[in-house]
């Protein structure tokens, strides 16, 4: 990895000191593994993101999880219709904390044009969003710059998040009990 | 009738089934015929198995809702197919708001199964002898039927949208 940049260090000769927690938040932040719950035309643009023209892999992030339980963030794309909406809670839910969550593009963020009986009117209803995209779709840029605000998050986020009455509290507001989680796993 | 195809199915079906056939058109060279709803199942039947006239295939059932017409407010719409003749022809029957009930094709056509199970979801219309009648395509705990008229299109928890960005007044709702 190198030098660490960006933290508070105490550098001496032939060693550098820094909190645990600042060193492992720097580690997640530059390897993040995605969950892409891509649905419409949200999706074909973070293909783009993922392929080699725009390339997330510069971000450590080339690898794709399709199981929530091996992700860390996972990007929302696309039109969510209120028969998904649950589905899209389920994953959210098995995945491990610590977790965040990228809604990419205006359908996700809020129905967008679809302000219609069948569509959900924004994810945040049932899920908590860290970071929104907005744009129709959003191009590969808006995206990278979505998750580079998902990594200024990370690193700066607490080890002990999860315990945090804070947190605890957020997701109390999803109907979602993270100590019952926790016993589950 | 500009097509002569046409005018020997009008023909062969009003003979079979005589006053049940309402009334009929030919739209975009297409034949439609209006039938009592209760004969429908029978009539699709006859078609089915008629040697020459022969529809075999069903393209679609929709539904559709006209609720300024008082007693007839349900159409139940089916597309049929001839392959053998390459003829298509359309059967409407229409039902009062106060009794939703027609008699389910899936006997005669499988794929009749989800069409129907769409119309119901959309409109309520029930099919009498559907061996699964239930939402296909919205939410399960939805309480209403969405593509009725008296329905607004639009969501009802929506909270940051402005009617005039989506070419509505605010007024008309």
């Amino acid at each position: 990895m190198g030098k660490i940049e960006d933290l508070e260090t105490i550098n001496g000769e032939g060693y550098q000191l820094t909190t645990l927690d600042k060193a492992i938040a720097l580690a997640r932040a530059n390897s993040v593994w995605p969950l892409p719950f891509a649905t419409s035309c949200c999706g074909i643009e973070f293909m783009a993101t993922m392929g080699s023209a725009y390339d997330l892999s510069r971000f450590g992030m080339e690898r794709m999880s399709f199981t929530p339980r091996q992700a860390d963030l996972l990007i929302v794309a696309g039109t969510i219709s209120k028969k998904l909406g649950p589905v899209l809670k389920r994953v959210y839910e098995q995945m491990a904390e610590p977790k965040w969550v990228l809604s990419v593009g205006a359908c996700a963020c809020s129905g967008g044009i679809f302000d219609t009986y069948s569509v959900l009117q924004g994810i945040d209803r049932i899920i908590p969003v860290d970071v929104y995209v907005p744009g129709c779709p959003p191009r590969p840029e808006q995206i990278i710059e979505g998750v580079m605000n998902i990594h200024e998050l990370v690193k700066k986020e607490s080890n002990r998040r999860r315990y945090s009455e804070e947190y605890k509290h957020l997701l109390g507001t999803y109907e979602i009990d993270i100590d019952q989680h926790a016993e589950s796993k | 009738m500009q097509n002569q195809n046409n005018q020997e199915y009008l023909s062969a079906i009003q003979a079979a089934f005589g006053a049940d056939v309402l009334t009929h058109e030919e739209a975009f060279g297409m034949l439609n015929i209006e039938m009592t709803p209760a004969r429908i199942h029978e009539a699709i039947s006859w078609l089915q198995q008629h040697q020459d006239l022969s529809v075999n295939y069903l393209t679609n059932i929709a539904g559709v809702h006209y609720p300024e017409s008082a007693g007839r407010e349900f159409a139940v719409v089916y597309q049929l197919h001839s392959w053998k003749n390459n003829l298509r022809l359309r059967i409407k029957g229409y039902l009062p708001k106060e009794n939703l009930h027609i008699a389910s094709i899936t006997d005669l056509f499988a794929g009749a199964n989800w069409m129907e199970r769409e119309t119901y979801d959309f409109f309520g219309i029930i099919f009498d002898g559907h061996p699964d009648l239930r939402r296909i395509l919205n939410m399960d705990d939805m309480d209403y039927f969405p593509m009725r008229k008296e329905y607004v299109l639009e969501d009802a928890t929506r909270e940051d949208k402005d009617d005039r960005f989506f070419g509505r007044n605010n007024n008309e709702l």
